[in-house]
């Protein structure tokens, strides 16, 4: 009997439909709505929760429905997993008000990864733009845990205002610890602020980029991407050196339904992170 | 002791600027330092002046009125400040306010203005510059309203 619900559970855990639950260990706000929350297994059995960089959970909050987040943890900690979140919608809203131990289903992992293996041997630059910080911060982690095969890093950080920047503490850390260059922005700043005030393409004015060998991940509002882009593009780096991850609302996160249709690709299964020159044609057509 | 246009040639702005320009435009150049919460420059305030930034950064404000001082931009180094010298009426737009301790070279725009008609080349040569500078104000100015309209 204990065997066929054994083989009973695997087949549920298989079927990328079915939700299986987690466990609220921490629930903590970054910004002001933006917030964290600290998923472990609700089963003592399923420990181990195994995801690259750059992947995405379907998060389902039973009765109400189900969000497309990104995982924001480092993918060599399995036993738990973390989704930074922004409050905008039903979904998002009722997944703040979580506590400890409260229960959620969860569907994952979805997607293509940041391309960390083959930025091996390679100078890389992140670029992120807000919330954008938090897809591409397991890609940090994976490139801490293994600095040594990886030439210059450096982060462009864009956020609205000091009080709206993710991760404060840990980006001071990063900087000490990782031999990372952490250039920051914000739009606005009081007097308060005295770092950079700006957009996050400003920054490239102050770096010099190895075009030969610099590998980009970016991520944010299409509009930081874009431009982003353009500059990386400028400073002489192939479009198969970018690679961005893009947004839409998914549902099905297999490509069945098509709601994250974007061109000949569906967001949740061939990205979200995609290699620029695969995108580049139809990345400038704003309805899609 | 660095002579004027051994410092200037290290600046982006001047780098690749030949010999005998950079020679002619030290001429117009000056050595500067300005101190935390320094104002540089005031909103309606004439601009004589622009600011090769060498160390230190600025930030440039604006009075919001009712909204108070509204910071919009730092410049930091190997950028350029001012360019309101350069376009009449003559007028600086914004307040430039010192944040961290700033060394400069100053520009003085009358005398490099003059020594641009004098020789055009020369001129084309700085306007190219100038110009670059301007797009670049223009594309994060245009991408911060694009920002501010979508909200992201």
């Amino acid at each position: 009997m204990e065997k066929i619900i054994e083989q009973t559970r695997t087949q549920v855990k298989a079927d990328p439909m079915l939700p299986f639950t987690m466990k609220v260990k921490k629930h903590f706000w970054e910004t002001e709505d933006t917030f964290t929350i600290i998923l472990e297994p609700d089963e003592e059995k399923e420990k181990g929760f195994h995801f690259k960089p750059g992947q995405f959970n379907m998060l389902y909050k039973f009765g109400l429905g189900e969000s497309a987040i990104s995982i924001s943890s480092d993918s060599s900690k399995t036993s738990s997993i973390a989704h930074t979140i922004h409050k905008v919608g039903y979904v998002t809203s009722a997944l703040s008000q979580l506590k400890k131990g409260d229960v959620i289903g969860v569907r994952g992992p979805f997607g293509s990864s940041w391309p960390v293996e083959e930025a091996k041997g390679k100078d890389v630059i992140f670029a992120a733009g807000g919330i954008g910080l938090a897809p591409l911060r397991p890609a940090l982690y994976y490139i801490f845990k293994h600095r040594k095969s990886y030439g210059r890093v450096v982060l462009l950080y864009g956020s609205r205002s000091g009080l709206d920047m993710l991760y404060r503490v840990e980006l001071e850390e990063w900087e000490k610890k990782h031999d990372i260059e952490i250039l920051i922005t914000v739009d606005r700043g009081d007097s308060s602020w005295r770092g950079n005030i700006g957009v996050v393409t400003n920054l490239f004015q102050t770096i010099k980029i190895d075009a030969r060998s610099t590998l980009a991940m970016v991520c944010g509002p299409e509009i930081m991407m874009k431009f982003t882009i353009d500059e990386l593009r400028k400073s002489g780096l192939s479009e198969k050196s970018i690679y961005l991850s893009m947004e839409r609302n998914m549902k099905c996160a297999v490509g069945f339904c098509g709601h994250c249709q974007y061109g000949p690709n569906f967001i949740c299964k061939d990205g979200p992170v995609f290699n620029f020159s695969h995108v580049k044609k139809i990345f400038d057509i704003w309805e899609l | 002791m660095e002579d004027l246009s051994g410092i200037l040639k290290q600046h982006p702005f001047i780098e690749d600027l030949s010999e005998e320009y950079v020679k002619q435009i030290t001429g117009c150049a000056s050595n500067v330092v300005f101190h935390e919460n320094d104002i540089i420059f005031k909103e309606g305030d004439k601009a004589e002046k622009f600011y090769l930034i060498r160390t230190g950064k600025i930030a440039l404000e604006f009075n919001g009125r009712d909204k108070g001082m509204i910071r919009i931009e730092t410049i930091g180094p190997g950028q350029m400040l001012g360019w309101s010298w350069l376009v009449s009426p003559n007028k600086w737009h914004f307040n430039a306010h010192v944040i961290e301790d700033v060394r400069a070279i100053a520009m003085d725009g009358e005398c490099l203005r003059k020594k641009c008609e004098n020789d055009p080349k020369m001129g084309y040569e700085m306007y190219k510059r100038f110009s670059l500078l301007l797009e670049q104000r223009l594309q994060s100015t245009r991408i911060q309203l694009l920002k501010a309209i979508t909200n992201t």
